[in-house]
């Protein structure tokens, strides 16, 4: 066993996670001198330490494009194009989630510092698991971004249904832990040690692996605690009770980040694992993605409200996703397959986001306003507000010219090439394309709400809130239109085993 | 120096944020009746736009080969064998530079102007809508705004079109260009006003605007061909890189050249030498197979097809023969418009676009006589029309098709330099006369509602001859000198210069138009020639009508001198007019017009100065002027006389009908075409498909056996089965909301089983 060096363990390759992580610390401690009316100023501060993480995440990605990966806390972790993209991925969301807190906080009297350092935390974990190249790292990081989103879910405290949906996420997101490290205790036993990169080389059968089965299942208890995350059928029951009753902000976000953290853990997870375990966990993901995405849809067509309709249609987009993350045992598909999933996480983000935006804005202050009734006649009153909730919803369906199209577009090009000989591949490539017509349903509804039925269609769009709407809304169509320098970077997002 | 090329995306993103800010803003900007923000904003986008252009032109001046400034990679697909690669990459070169300065600074200036016109503009359409004070104020602000950022969207897109580095953008800023023109020329889409024959000016407005967007139409999918054809051909849609290859397979195989780019073949350059060598005299066979499917054309024949089909995109764009009916029309849209788009700017893309496809002319010779003749043609056709009119911008806007009838002959001649430099300078002088007419129109309104807020009814008593006032009709204008004295002599300058009398920038441009003509073809130079007296008559017909005699109404008697904002544009404009010649002064070799563009234009010529041909079009326009100072302003038309030209009878009918080409294409295309939509209506869609196959055989049958089906077998057996499926649904959806109970429990239940599931099936692959 080498002692760990200062060489090996390369903060600086670590360098925006621990800026943010840090930055937050602070930040809990300053809150403290900060007056109650004066909350906005911790929001700026947080949002300054985004940025400072940003610029840092910039150096990396040029040091990357020269360099290419690296390896910190001696591979324990990795910078690789794949952790760069969803970094940036999960700053942007951070800040657009502080965007949409800014005035909902105070109008809805919860407005407390220690929302912004809770979105810090969680977010420094979101960038920790995109690095993360060791079952222990992959654990660190889930729960550092877990436990502030429990908290952040029942911030509205005294409102019963937010205490009710913190309570519910933080047993069930124990309960899954659970079976995570289970997961982990039990592929270290069968393949004598955590690292990622360790593991497959047990699996492979070139390592001095013990039992290479028993790692096998213990993939499968990972597989479990991921799954939660991203909420996958059948561990997504959670999913509705709580973005319906968490404050809106607090949804949107978590709906993002969240669910592209634990992506993030399940691609390498599993990516790297593929070349032994293909044929196992191949077939497993491609029936949950099957399955994620028929209950998803199906069920999100009854749903009259429209944050519990949105975290259906959550629950549906991790199912297309996952079909990437199938497509990806072929290792000719890989890249293709990893690029196009990690370009959809970033199309889902924005569009995702805007559209909790306009949810805020209509949302009144007793937390009502959010069915899908209220947004009947919003055409008239507010043409703008409508205009990008359509295009919101179009991307949400995948209908151009949207970010959501090109995404979809995407995912579904890797799944038929990898469905080359595969059946199983080819049916949930059909069961995708299907669902997403049958989620035309229930997303066309608001337009056809907004634009045809006569309503009082009131809706309060404050500074911040506007300035996230026109950034949404402009990346939706900017993405869905000139998509190809972004494409690009998703195409360094490449994985690698270790630096 | 070269870093400077950097910047140039600015040129775009300028006016591009100016219609942002005021579609967005423009509307709050006017907080009063008087407010011109959103003018000024345009304005000083569009100024900055010049600024950029000014800078390109002096880094060109350090390094004339240029540069391409890469902004995006629009469109990215395939590999090996297939790529497509369309990059928005912004081309500075000479020829660019030259119309960047152009578009940016007459642009500049008909912004300017525009700040002022539009506000007298838009009062005066309120007033006549009746409407007043906060509505009045809500309906300038709406229609001010509005107008500034088409305005600019309009200067953002031309820019596009004349930076694009290949056929594709440069097709994207072509139909830009296209729409912002249908915009703005049914602006007024709204007038409720009608004309004297009782029809709503607003609809014709509109119909106007949608006939220009139709029938460019027709000259895009010739375009669109043509850039089909060429990507097939030569497997890019980069200018330099179509150029290299296609003069590449002059020599070799079409394989061979298609990995070829332009960055190869510079630094060899024996290809232009050989190019040269071979360029004199007769034209080669150019017999290289091209395989376009199944078939494999020789490369001479497919570069005549391209050009060709380029030739009709250029016909719809630059108003030519067959495609130049709509031009006339688009004098619809206020007068800025006209001046910028419809005379300065965007009519002048096609000359551009063959001026920028000159290698591929420069291989097609039939195309290139096509081009001329087609040209000439026009020149001679409007002209003559132009003859007959008596609208004041209907004139200035066939004088416009017949001038870009001019550049076209000579492109198609590859006098590329004389084409690019009339394009320079009537860009000049027509946009001077446009906005001369249009301070003439703003005076004659102005003088109207003076006439008629005192209650004077002088028009009355004069007579049988009652028209309605027409604030652009030249029979009601006259002696408008003494009222407009700026205006009248910036017109006079304006008049001159068209009319190509030394030494003023239409004598140089167009001398050397002519020249070119003289030397390559005959037909072509008469045609030219002669369209070039009816230019000098026209305008000395205009001019004695408009400013010389007496008033002939009481609108014209109260007409008045427009403000400042509108009258230096004119005086700026009229001194361009005055010396934009020097930009190519053929005396003493030295041509600096010629020797800029040669670095771009590959096939460019310099023509050196003929006396013998100058001197014959200076007297020919001379006579002219000379003629209708003898028919107009010796002595001058009186109230209600009639135009002594009406002497000539049918001549003149034939031609203040335009030849009756309207009418023509109304017989040959609309009619038919609306009888033929008429019959697939009524008679084929209605009669037949729904009432015959619809109601009798479908609707008759289907109810004779739904009678049948409806009673034993659907109540019977169907209803039983369906109703069985609904209740199994029901009670499906009754278990699965129970299932997400709201239970901790139950969520925690469906996680395990989901374990359970994993791990059984790992028991089944390994176990079993």
């Amino acid at each position: 066993m080498n002692l760990p060096t200062l060489e090996s363990i390369n903060l600086a390759a670590s360098l925006p996670v621990l800026i943010l992580a840090g930055w937050a610390c602070l930040l809990t401690a300053i809150d403290l001198f900060i007056s109650p009316e004066r909350k906005h100023w911790t929001a700026w501060l947080a949002v300054l330490g985004l940025l400072a993480s940003g610029v840092a995440l910039g150096f990396e990605a040029v040091a990357y494009s020269q360099r290419g990966a690296v390896s910190a806390f001696g591979d324990m972790a990795v910078v690789d194009g794949f952790a760069l993209f969803l970094q940036g991925v999960f700053l942007l969301s951070a800040f657009l989630g502080i965007l949409l807190a800014l005035n909902y906080l105070p109008r809805h009297n919860i407005e407390r510092g220690e929302y912004y350092t809770l979105l810090l935390f969680t977010t420094s974990g979101m960038m920790l698991m995109a690095m993360a190249a060791d079952l222990i790292v992959v654990f660190l990081a889930l729960e550092l971004l877990s436990l502030p989103l429990y908290v952040l879910s029942g911030f509205a405290h005294p409102r019963l249904d937010s205490e009710e949906a913190a309570m519910k996420y933080f047993l069930l997101g124990a309960f899954a832990s659970g079976f995570l490290v289970y997961g982990i205790a039990l592929t270290y036993g069968g393949a004598g040690t955590t690292l990622l990169s360790g593991v497959v080389e047990a699996l492979v059968g070139g390592g001095p692996a013990p039992n290479p089965v028993l790692a096998i299942v213990g993939m499968g208890l990972i597989l479990v605690g991921l799954g939660f995350k991203v909420a996958a059928v059948p561990f997504h029951m959670w999913t509705p009770d709580v973005y319906q009753g968490a404050p809106t902000p607090v949804t949107a976000f978590m709906s993002v980040g969240a669910k592209a953290g634990g992506f993030a853990a399940l691609l390498r997870v599993f990516l790297i694992a593929f070349p032994a375990t293909g044929d196992t966990w191949g077939v497993v993901i491609a029936i949950i993605a099957a399955l994620t995405m028929i209950l998803g849809n199906v069920v999100a067509i009854s749903q009259s409200n429209v944050k519990r309709m949105l975290a259906y249609s959550s629950i549906a987009h991790a199912g297309y996703v996952l079909v990437a993350v199938a497509a990806a045992r072929y290792p000719e598909v890989e890249p293709l397959a990893v690029s196009a999933a990690v370009f959809y996480l970033l199309t889902y983000a924005v569009t995702n986001l805007g559209a909790f935006a306009i949810v805020i804005a209509l949302e009144r202050d007793d937390g009502t306003g959010v069915e899908v009734e209220d947004f009947a006649g919003l055409a008239k009153t507010r043409p703008w507000l409508a205009i990008a909730m359509t295009l919101f919803m179009l991307s949400l369906t995948g209908i151009p010219p949207s970010a959501g199209m090109v995404g979809k577009f995407f995912v579904f090009q890797a799944a038929v090439q990898a469905s080359v000989g595969d059946p199983l591949i080819l049916t949930v490539t059909i069961i995708g394309v299907l669902t997403s017509v049958i989620s035309a349903f229930y997303y066309l509804r608001i337009p056809v709400m907004m634009y045809f039925r006569d309503g009082e269609g009131q809706a309060n769009v404050q500074p911040a809130l506007g300035v996230a709407l026109a950034l949404t809304a402009l990346a939706t169509f900017l993405l869905g239109v000139v998509p190809a320098p972004f494409l690009q970077m998703a195409r360094h997002a490449l994985l690698t085993l270790a630096g | 120096m070269d870093g400077l090329f950097s910047i140039v995306p600015l040129i775009i993103l300028a006016p591009f944020t100016g219609v942002l800010i005021n579609v967005f803003f423009g509307r709050k900007l006017m907080p009063r009746r008087d407010s011109v923000a959103p003018g000024v904003i345009a304005s000083s986008m569009a100024g900055f736009s010049f600024l950029i252009a000014v800078l390109m032109f002096f880094a060109l001046l350090a390094n004339p080969a240029g540069a391409e400034v890469p902004v995006l990679t629009w469109i990215n697909v395939g590999d090996g064998d297939f790529t497509l690669h369309i990059p928005w990459t912004l081309k500075v070169d000479t020829l660019s530079s030259v119309m960047m300065l152009v578009v940016t600074g007459v642009g500049t200036l008909i912004h300017i102007y525009a700040i002022g016109y539009m506000h007298g503009d838009i009062d005066e359409k309120a007033a006549s809508r009746g409407l007043e004070g906060e509505e009045a104020l809500d309906f300038k602000r709406r229609r001010y705004a509005r107008f500034f950022a088409f305005f600019n969207l309009f200067l953002g897109s031309m820019l596009v079109l004349v930076t694009a580095n290949n056929y594709l953008m440069m097709f994207v800023g072509w139909e830009l260009v296209g729409l912002c023109s249908y915009l703005l020329i049914g602006f007024w889409f709204d007038s409720p006003e009608k004309n004297e024959a009782g029809q709503i000016i607003g609809v014709l407005n509109s119909s106007a605007g949608r006939k220009a967007f139709v029938v460019n139409r027709v000259g895009d999918f010739g375009m669109l061909l043509a850039i089909m054809l060429i990507f097939w051909s030569f497997g890019t849609l980069e200018f330099d890189d179509v150029f290299a290859r296609a003069e590449c397979m002059i020599e070799a195989p079409q394989a061979e050249c298609l990995t070829l780019s332009a960055a190869e073949l510079a630094p060899q350059g024996e290809g232009e030498a050989a190019a040269e060598e071979h360029g004199e005299g007769e034209a080669r066979a150019l017999t290289t197979p091209i395989a376009l499917g199944p078939f494999a054309p020789t490369l001479g024949v497919v570069v005549t097809a391209i050009t060709l089909l380029l030739l009709l995109g250029a016909t719809g764009k630059s108003a030519q023969i067959p495609l130049f009916v709509w031009l006339p029309d688009a004098m619809a849209g206020p007068t800025p418009v006209s001046a910028l788009i419809h005379a300065a700017t965007m009519v002048t893309a096609g000359i551009y676009m063959i001026t920028r496809s000159n290698v591929l002319y420069a291989m097609a010779p039939v195309s290139g006589m096509v081009v001329a003749v087609i040209g000439g043609a026009t020149a001679f056709v409007a002209a003559s029309i132009a003859v007959a009119q008596f609208d004041i911008k209907r004139v200035l806007a066939y004088s416009t098709i017949s001038q870009l009838g001019f550049m076209i002959a000579a492109v198609g001649l590859g006098g590329y330099i004389a084409g690019i430099f009339h394009l320079a300078t009537h860009a000049f002088f027509k946009a001077l006369l446009f906005l001369g007419s249009g301070s003439v129109i703003h005076g004659m309104e102005h003088g109207h509602h003076h006439a008629h807020g005192q209650g004077e009814h002088h028009d009355a008593p004069h007579g049988e001859d009652e028209r309605p006032f027409d604030p652009q009709d030249m029979r009601q204008m006259g002696g408008l000198r003494k009222h407009m004295p700026v205006t009248t002599w910036v017109y006079i300058i304006g008049a001159l210069a068209l009319a190509g009398i030394p030494p003023l920038a239409g004598f140089w441009s167009k001398d050397e138009i002519l020249l070119d003509a003289s030397l390559n073809s005959t037909l072509v130079y008469i045609l030219l020639t002669v369209a070039a007296f009816f230019t000098a008559f026209y305008m000395g017909r205009q001019v004695f009508m408009v400013f010389y005699g007496s008033e002939r109404t009481e609108a014209a008697r109260h007409a008045q001198e427009s403000p400042p904002v509108m009258t230096i544009p004119l005086i700026v404009l009229a001194g361009l007019s005055v010396v934009g010649g020097l930009i190519n002064l053929p005396v003493g070799g030295l041509h600096p017009l010629g020797r800029w563009l040669e670095e771009s234009v590959a096939n460019a010529h310099i023509a050196s100065f003929n006396i013998l041909v100058a001197t014959i079009s200076t007297v020919l326009a001379l006579v002219a002027i000379g003629l209708s100072y003898l028919l107009y302003g010796r002595k001058p038309l009186e109230e209600g006389e009639a135009d002594p030209l009406y002497s000539t009878g049918p001549v003149f009918t034939f031609l203040n009908r335009k030849w009756y080409w309207d009418e023509l294409y109304a017989a040959i295309f609309v009619r038919p075409y609306n009888r033929l939509g008429d019959f697939l209506a009524n008679a084929v869609d209605w009669q037949f498909w729904h009432d015959f196959v619809h109601d009798r055989i479908i609707a008759d049958a289907f109810q004779g056996w739904a009678a049948i089906l409806s009673r034993p077998i659907d109540l019977g057996i169907v209803d039983g089965a369906v109703n069985g499926v609904a209740q199994l649904v029901e009670s499906t959806s009754r278990s699965l909301r129970r299932v997400q109970t709201g239970y901790v429990r139950n969520y925690a239940l469906a996680v395990l089983m989901g374990v359970v599931a994993i791990l059984a099936y790992l028991a089944i692959r390994f176990l079993v």
